[in-house]
This record gives C-alpha cells, sequence and structure tokens, in this order.
C-alpha cells in the first residue's frame, strides 16, 4: 500500500497548485500517518464509489425510453442474488474500513506519548480571546503567538482555554485538539525536520478569530536552548496581573516573550483558580464593544 | 416600558442592512397593497392563511421554503463574495457582520429552507399516497405551520432591529453564553429556534399518527409508497429528537436569563453536555432531512424507468435501520475533543455501518433502472445528479468518520464541503426533484420543461465549482469561518468558488422564472387527467388540484403500487372501473387557530428578545386564549353534499375515460 500511497499523494498535490504545504505535504510523524490512513481509506473507498458513478450513468444511458435494444422488464422488480451483493459489499468495504479507524484510533490517539529514546519536550498551550499563549514549563518562559520547537523531538502538549473554545491545529504536524476552559486536553506531535509551519486556530471563536494563527519555529536543538535562555533574560514576567492583562479580550496581537512564569499558571486556568477571562464588556442589546487593537502584550 | 429596546438597536449606520431591509419592507407592502387593492385578500385569507387543509399547508410550508432560500443564498453569496476579495485585507464586511452572516446562513438553510421544503411535500403528499382524507390532526398541523413562520420571522425581524447571533449556526457555549456573547443575537437564534421547534415538534406528531393511523382500507405497511415509509421514519426522528433541542436550548436561555449555570466556564457549568446533547438531536437532523429526500428519489426514479421500485422491502429495512442507526453516532461531531481511543473509535465504526444501509438504497435505485425505460424529464435528471453527487459526499462523509482523517480535516473546509455535498446534493435536490414532479398535482398544471432543465444545469455545475475547491482548500489547511485569509495559495480557489456561487445563482433566477412563465402558461401545459407522469402511487388517482376531500370514495387498496394495479385492470377490461355511489363528506372546517396563536408567539419572542416583559404576559394570555376559543367550539366540521363530490368526480372521470380511449387507440 505504501508506495501507491505516497504515488497517489504526489498525485493529488500536483493538483493542488504546487504542493502547498497542507496536510497532504506533513513534516511529522503524526502528520504522516494521518495522511496515510486518509489516503488508503479514500482508496478502499473509490473502488466502489468510481463504479458505482459510471453504472449510474451506463445504466441511465442504456436503459432510456429511446433505445429499442434495450430490454424492457417492466415487471421486474426484486432478484435474492442481486440483493446479496448489495448487502454484502459496503458490509465488507466497512468491515476493511472500520479495521482501519479501529487500529487508527489507538495509533494515533492524541494523547498517546510518541516512541522515542528522546524525553518529550513539554509546552502548555492556553488559548486567550484571541491569540495563543505557549508556556515552557521546564525552561520557565512563555510565549504569545509564537511556537518555538526543538526539530526531531517528541513534543507533549497541555491544552486549555482561558474563555471560549479553540482548536490548536499546525496542519502540516498533524492532528487538531480542542482547547476548553476547566479541562486540559493532550496532544503528542513532533516536526521531523527544521523549517517554519503555520498553526492556527481550527474553530471559530469570535470576532478576532481569524488573526489566531501563529508561526511555528523547528529548529535545531542547540538554537532552541538558545531561544530559550534568550527568552529567559528579556521580556517581562507572567504574573497574576500580566496574564489578566493578557487574558483581556484583544486581536492580532505580535509576537512577544516572557523571561519568567508564575508557577503552576496552567494548572491554576485550568482548575479555575484563576477566573475565565472576560468577554466583553457588556452593552446594550446591540454592538458589543470594540476590543483592543493590538496591545503590547504583558502591559 | 420597552426593555432593552431603543432607536439605537436600528443599524442607520450600516448601509448594505439598511437598503437589504427597506427592500424587503417595499416589497411586503407592495405584495399586500396589491392583494388588498385587487380584493383578494378575504380569499387568501378564508382559502389559506386558515385553511386547514393538508394540501394547501404543504404549499404554503415550500413557499416559505422557497422564500427563505433567497434570503439565506443571498447570505452565501456574500460570504463567497467576502472571502474572495478579503485576501491581505478586511474585505468589505467587517468580523461582527461576517460573523452573522454565516451563523443566519446556516440556520436558515436548515431550519427554515430544508425543514419546511421537506414538510411540505411530506404534507402535501402523504395523505394522498395514503388514501386519506387528511393527516390526523388537521388544525394542529395549521398551528405548526404557522410557528415555523414565526421562527423565520424572528430571524429576519433580526436584520433589522438589533443583531443576529455570531456563534456559528450550533451555538457552542461558552461563546453563546452571556459572558461572551451579551447582545441580543443568541436570543433571537433561541428563541426564534425554540417557537419554531415546537412548531417541528407538532408537524412531527401528526405525521407519525397520520402514517400509522390514517390509512385507505387494505393499505398495509407493506404496500404504502416508499415515500411514505420514509416519511414516518424522518417523523420518527422528529419526535425522538426536537425534544432534545428544545430542551438544550431551554436550558441554554436559563443560563441567560436567569444565570443558571448549566454550560457556563464558572458555576460548575459542563460544555460537554451542550456538545452531547446538541449533537444528539443534531446527527438525527441530518437524517430527518434526507430520508424524505430517499423517498422521492424513490418514486421519482421508478416513475421515470416504467418499472416498480427495486428491492422494495429491501428499501424498507435499510430505512428503519438508517432512522435506528442516526442515533447512535452522534459523537464523530467532535472526535478532536479528546474523548479517547476506544470511544472515538467505536463511534467511527457506528458512523460508517449508517453506509451500509445508504449504499444498498443506491444500488436499487440503481437496479431500478435496470430493464426500465428511462424518460429523462426534469425530476429524474435532479436524481441522477443526486446520486453522483451524494455518492461522492457520502465518501467524504465516511473519510471524516475515520478519526485520524478527522483529526486533520475536522472544521476546514474539506468538512464545509462534504455537508454541503450531501445537503445540497440528497436534500435540496430531492426537494427539487419533488416539487417538479409533484407541482402539476398541486395546481393542475405541469412546470415549463425546458428551463427546469436549465436550472437543473446551472445548479449543479454550480454546485462542482463552488464546492469541489473546498475540499482542496481543506487539504490544504484552510479552517472555515474566516472573515479574512493571508495565505496566498487559497485565493485562486476561493475566487473559484465564488463563480461558482454565482453559476447557483442563475439556476436559482432560472427557477424563478420558470414558475413565472409557467403560471403564465399554465393552459399549454395543463394537465386534465391528473396523473400526468404515468404515476403508481393514489396521488395520481385523483384530479389536479386535488379536491378538499382529496378521494371522492376512499380507495380500497389491492396490493403494491396501488394505482398502477387500477390502471392496468382498466387497460385489460377497456374502461374505467364502474361509477362508485357518492355520499356526503365531513370535512374539518378552516379555522384561524394556527395563524392567531402564530401571530402572538410573534411578539412573545419579541418581547422575550428584548425584555418586555408586560408583553410576553400579554402575549401568552393571547395564544392561550386562542387555543381555548378553539377547544370550545362546538362545530368542528362541514358537509360537501354527495352531489358536489359527484360533480367533481365525474369531471375528472371524463377525462381520465378520453385518456384511456386514446391509450387504447395507440396500443
Amino acid at each position: 500500500m505504501k508506495p501507491r500511497a505516497v504515488a497517489f499523494a504526489a498525485a493529488l498535490c500536483l493538483l493542488l497548485a504546487g504542493c502547498e504545504p497542507g496536510i497532504l505535504d506533513p513534516r511529522g510523524s503524526i502528520g504522516a500517518a494521518d495522511r496515510t490512513i486518509l489516503i488508503d481509506s479514500l482508496a478502499i473507498m473509490l473502488v466502489i464509489v468510481v463504479p458505482t458513478i459510471i453504472a449510474t450513468f451506463a445504466f441511465a444511458w442504456w436503459y432510456r425510453a429511446g433505445n429499442t435494444r434495450a430490454r424492457y422488464l417492466p415487471e421486474w422488480a426484486f432478484s435474492a442474488r442481486i440483493e446479496l451483493v448489495v448487502w454484502s459489499i459496503p458490509c465488507m468495504v466497512i468491515l476493511l474500513l472500520g479495521g482501519v479507524a479501529w487500529i487508527g484510533s489507538h495509533q494515533l490517539d492524541p494523547a498517546r506519548p510518541l516512541p522515542s529514546k528522546t524525553p518529550a519536550l513539554d509546552v502548555q498551550v492556553v488559548s486567550l480571546d484571541w491569540k495563543w499563549l505557549f508556556i515552557y514549563p521546564k525552561q520557565g518562559v512563555a510565549s504569545v503567538n509564537h511556537l518555538v520547537v526543538p526539530a526531531g523531538t517528541p513534543l507533549h502538549f497541555s491544552l486549555t482555554s482561558a474563555s471560549v473554545m479553540n482548536a490548536f491545529f499546525i496542519p502540516q504536524l498533524g492532528s487538531m485538539i480542542y482547547t476548553m476552559n476547566g479541562m486540559a486536553t493532550q496532544l503528542n506531535l513532533d516536526a521531523q525536520a527544521p523549517g517554519t509551519y503555520r498553526g492556527l486556530s481550527s474553530h471559530y471563536s469570535g470576532e478576532g478569530f481569524s488573526d489566531m494563527h501563529f508561526a511555528v519555529e523547528a529548529v535545531p536543538q542547540a538554537q532552541f536552548d538558545a531561544w530559550a535562555a534568550t527568552a529567559a533574560r528579556q521580556g517581562p514576567a507572567l504574573d497574576g496581573a500580566a496574564y489578566a492583562a493578557l487574558a483581556r479580550q484583544s486581536i492580532a496581537v505580535a509576537p512577544a516573550t516572557y523571561r519568567a512564569v508564575a508557577p503552576d499558571l496552567f494548572a491554576q486556568i485550568v482548575r479555575l483558580q484563576v477566573p475565565p477571562a472576560p468577554g466583553p464588556a457588556a452593552a446594550n442589546g446591540g454592538a458589543t464593544q470594540a476590543p483592543i487593537e493590538n496591545p503590547a502584550p504583558g502591559k | 416600558m420597552w426593555g432593552k429596546l431603543s432607536w439605537s438597536v436600528i443599524p442607520f449606520d450600516q448601509p448594505i442592512i439598511m437598503v437589504a431591509s427597506g427592500t424587503v419592507a417595499v416589497v411586503i407592502v407592495a405584495i399586500l397593497a396589491w392583494t388588498v387593492a385587487k380584493g383578494h385578500m378575504p380569499y387568501i385569507w378564508r382559502e389559506w392563511l386558515t385553511s386547514v387543509d393538508h394540501k394547501r399547508i404543504g404549499v404554503m410550508y415550500v413557499l416559505l421554503a422557497m422564500v427563505m432560500l433567497l434570503r439565506g443564498f443571498a447570505d452565501a453569496l456574500m460570504m463567497r463574495a467576502q472571502q474572495a476579495v478579503a485576501f491581505h485585507s478586511d474585505g468589505y464586511l467587517p468580523p461582527e457582520h461576517y460573523n452573522q452572516i454565516f451563523t443566519a446562513h446556516g440556520t436558515m438553510m436548515i431550519f427554515f429552507v430544508a425543514m419546511p421544503f421537506v414538510i411540505g411535500l411530506m404534507n402535501f403528499v402523504v395523505p394522498l399516497q395514503l388514501g386519506a382524507r387528511d393527516v390526523a390532526f388537521p388544525t394542529l398541523n395549521s398551528v405548526g405551520f404557522w410557528l415555523t413562520a414565526t421562527g423565520a420571522l424572528l430571524v429576519n425581524i433580526s436584520l433589522f432591529i438589533g443583531e443576529f447571533a455570531r456563534t456559528g449556526w450550533l451555538p457552542y457555549p461558552p461563546l453563546s453564553e452571556l459572558a461572551y456573547s451579551p447582545g441580543v443575537g443568541v436570543d433571537y437564534y433561541l428563541w426564534a429556534l425554540q417557537i419554531s421547534g415546537i412548531g417541528t415538534l407538532v408537524s412531527g406528531i401528526n405525521l407519525v399518527t397520520t402514517v400509522l393511523k390514517v390509512r385507505a382500507p387494505g393499505m398495509t405497511y407493506l404496500r404504502m409508497p416508499m415515500f411514505c415509509w420514509t416519511t414516518l421514519a424522518s417523523n420518527l426522528l422528529i419526535v425522538a429528537a426536537f425534544p432534545i433541542l428544545t430542551a438544550t436550548f431551554a436550558m441554554l436561555l436559563l443560563d441567560r436569563y436567569l444565570g443558571f449555570h448549566f454550560f457556563t466556564n464558572d458555576g460548575g457549568g459542563n460544555v460537554m453536555m451542550f456538545m452531547n446533547l446538541i449533537w444528539a438531536w443534531g446527527h438525527p437532523e441530518v437524517y430527518i432531512l434526507v430520508l424524505p429526500a430517499f423517498g422521492i428519489f424513490s418514486e421519482v426514479v421508478s416513475t421515470f424507468s416504467r418499472k416498480p421500485l427495486f428491492g422494495y422491502r429491501s428499501m424498507v429495512a435499510a430505512t428503519m435501520a438508517i432512522c435506528l442507526l442516526s442515533f447512535m453516532v452522534w459523537l464523530h461531531h467532535f472526535f478532536t475533543m479528546g474523548a479517547g481511543a476506544d470511544v472515538n473509535a467505536i463511534f467511527g465504526i457506528a458512523s460508517m455501518i449508517i453506509a451500509v444501509p445508504t449504499g444498498v438504497k443506491v444500488f436499487n435505485w440503481l437496479f431500478t433502472m435496470y430493464g426500465g425505460r428511462v424518460v429523462f424529464s426534469t425530476p429524474i435528471l435532479w436524481s441522477l445528479g443526486f446520486m453522483v453527487t451524494f455518492v461522492i459526499g457520502g465518501m467524504t462523509g465516511v473519510l471524516l468518520a475515520v478519526p485520524p482523517a478527522d483529526f486533520v480535516l475536522h472544521n476546514s473546509l474539506f468538512l464545509v464541503a462534504h455537508f454541503h455535498n450531501v445537503i445540497i446534493g440528497g436534500v435540496l435536490f430531492g426537494a427539487f426533484a419533488g416539487y417538479e414532479y409533484w407541482f402539476p398535482k398541486a395546481f393542475g398544471f405541469r412546470l415549463h420543461e425546458g428551463l427546469g432543465r436549465a436550472a437543473f444545469w446551472f445548479w449543479i455545475v454550480g454546485f462542482y465549482v463552488a464546492f469541489m475547491p473546498l475540499y482542496v482548500l481543506g487539504l490544504m489547511g484552510m479552517t472555515r469561518r474566516m472573515q479574512h485569509y493571508d495565505v496566498p495559495a487559497w485565493r485562486p480557489w476561493l475566487l473559484i468558488a465564488a463563480v461558482g456561487a454565482v453559476l447557483i445563482f442563475i439556476g436559482i433566477l432560472l427557477q424563478v422564472v420558470q414558475l413565472v412563465v409557467s403560471v403564465r402558461r399554465r393552459e399549454a401545459l395543463r394537465d386534465v387527467t391528473g396523473d400526468p407522469w404515468n404515476g403508481r402511487s393514489l396521488e395520481w388517482s385523483t384530479a389536479s388540484p386535488p379536491p378538499l376531500f382529496n378521494f371522492a370514495v376512499l380507495p380500497n387498496v389491492e396490493g403494491e403500487e396501488a394505482y398502477w394495479g387500477v390502471k392496468r385492470r382498466a387497460l385489460e377490461q377497456a374502461r374505467l372501473s364502474e361509477e362508485p355511489a357518492y355520499q356526503e363528506i365531513e370535512m374539518p372546517r378552516n379555522s384561524p387557530t394556527g395563524f392567531v396563536c402564530a401571530f402572538f408567539a410573534t411578539w412573545m419572542g419579541f418581547a422575550l428578545i428584548w425584555h418586555i416583559w408586560w408583553l410576553v404576559i400579554a402575549a401568552f394570555v393571547g395564544a392561550y386564549a386562542t387555543f381555548v376559543v378553539f377547544a370550545w367550539r362546538d362545530h368542528h366540521e362541514e358537509r360537501i353534499p354527495a352531489e358536489t363530490v359527484a360533480r367533481l368526480d365525474r369531471a375528472n372521470r371524463e377525462a381520465r375515460g378520453a385518456a384511456l380511449a386514446a391509450r387504447l387507440e395507440g396500443a
């Protein structure tokens, strides 16, 4: 299946206007596995779908009213043999596909750690209105709308939301997962090669939603360590007050880093020890108050 | 006194909204003025607004759906235009408008286009196919329709007074909670759907009872036409699923109005409960819509192939299997919320299993054409378009049911393409096929064939041009509901999709022209026999339009395809059956209950949205009083004398006799 699947993906890619980075051009092991399952399932189904479409055209054309050569069977409305076939073909396809789904769901469960000798890098993700906060607990730093990770190292994300739902998605690295207030979800990914990938929110979350994208920079381990060390030396600290300011609604926030993070901030958000972020200032009836455009984070 | 209402809620500074609502207001006033000036008002009141005749109510449902289709499609055009221009720019719609538009588009299209269209067709056709005089509860039927219209009206009022929800067509909390959506938009959404939801539930109860209890003598379950079976399945789903929707929205309303904490972030609210509840309704809803469409295709493919439906019992089994399975798959709408491998896999496989009975249906339609004499008139064009399109939509649906594939496709434009593929390709094509097929039954003349074909081709080509690019965009990682974007590679595909929307727009215009032209040329398109397509089920055995009482004498059903048997006997004996002994018929009296009740419900909904509490109470009392007056009436039925019945039926028998003679001569 593998080489055929790759050839098929290549053909699809060509169709997609010169291989625009997307889920068919994965750069991580999870993304690659997701794509394989997607293409395998599609191939299994095409085996039955293409003949069905051809048969629709063929039957309609051949049995058109004007065709005197076609046999007319005005009473023919049952055939046990055909019934057996039309029930068993979809059943067998679903049996096969069900197997794919069962194995795939377990192997690619977002909460399942990636098999690797290198210990995973922990990143805590908080979706805010309307920006992303990434906390690196071991490095003690945080960043907004900018995710820097070491390439080749497994990444373990714990995710939550400060207010409404969002979904954390880096198409080229694979599986997405929701962020929800009062709950923590888990996601394991990796970036196999250095590069810059697009990350975004894939669940609509209100006015600033379209600007909730971020650059994911996968860099060699040494460069990541250097980045973390630099971040730890500059910028403001993410304490209670700074978080409260950041949690207010704002759109298209420029990337920034925090040199320190209040201990246990993520856990406190999940446990609601930090209250949910406020929405728009309440207004009568019609329009809600306009959110702040591009504020300086941490201030 | 006026709650949250003030002049500031009318968006005077928004030219698009003001022009749009101004135009709508002018059109409504013009139509009303014309009707009054021409003296049509008493007729419309007597024969339509207060009618409890299932045929009239069915026609009004379909009319409502078509008008709302125009509104919902205007939203679609605006969205496609916005995404076509909003590359590295804000486009012409700011987020607060764009977000209302996609919410209104989804809400409109599902609740006020697809639902009334299929309910209207079921209402019109099913009693005729069952050989019944009316539905089980005629006045309740009228109430159901008018409450649906109330919901549609409230959604449209939100355009002009206040705002509509900006949450997406399903108001996921916490975004839809007061903390994050303090405006009246979500309240408009909730009250409009609560009121119309009651209408839908009532109509579901009515149709289930009709199929179970009001059938002609001899019409056993396994002699019912396929459309009656799919109607039964669909309405059983309505009865089971709509209370869940009502309860879920009631909880959200309690959160918003009385400070409860069902779905809030704080106070112990649980958002996942909303997800589970809303999709426990939402997935069956898909089958509520598509099952009647399956029934329509079954009727159309069989009639125009000049053959009985292939594998009828197998189709019945498949229908009921879908009905049952549709309740067991709701979690596939949120595989990406971290449910865990076992749960995801089980719901994924359950979703795939629905593809089995659906696949069987497609194959059975194929084999209905096998050995047939397929006549390519407009209804079967829609059916063939459906078969090809729906197979593709079904395939992408099963793909989304594979959890790891969904992990990268969820909420993307691939998903948007998929559900438009099944809802347009399945439900809407089915509704259009049914509209073309039963229009001559409802009005006694056919729709213009050439314009119908042209509309079909624009629709289907437009559909592929508009939605295939969205599949590609989904694979490129573009997510839904983006007000603007800055990825250059997405742009060309969004431009192509906009072209597709324009093609569909031409298709819709052609449908409007088709209706106008057909009405003007109705004498040339007239069908006097009541059986223009050489039909097989009982609705074709009576005049077009059918008399108030449907059948002069209740038919006695002796097998499957009841009317086909009657016609075959007539051909063998070279004459129609004996003229029956006509008798007086009792029919339910018309009643303004539904209309008046909906009038009060509209005010009540509006008052609840704007917190005008005295008006809420007044309107509630009014609605309740309407029911009391109805309950106390002691004159329920009117009698139609035997002479009238005889006169109407003899005219139709004469036309049928002439058609039979012509056919015998030709043979």
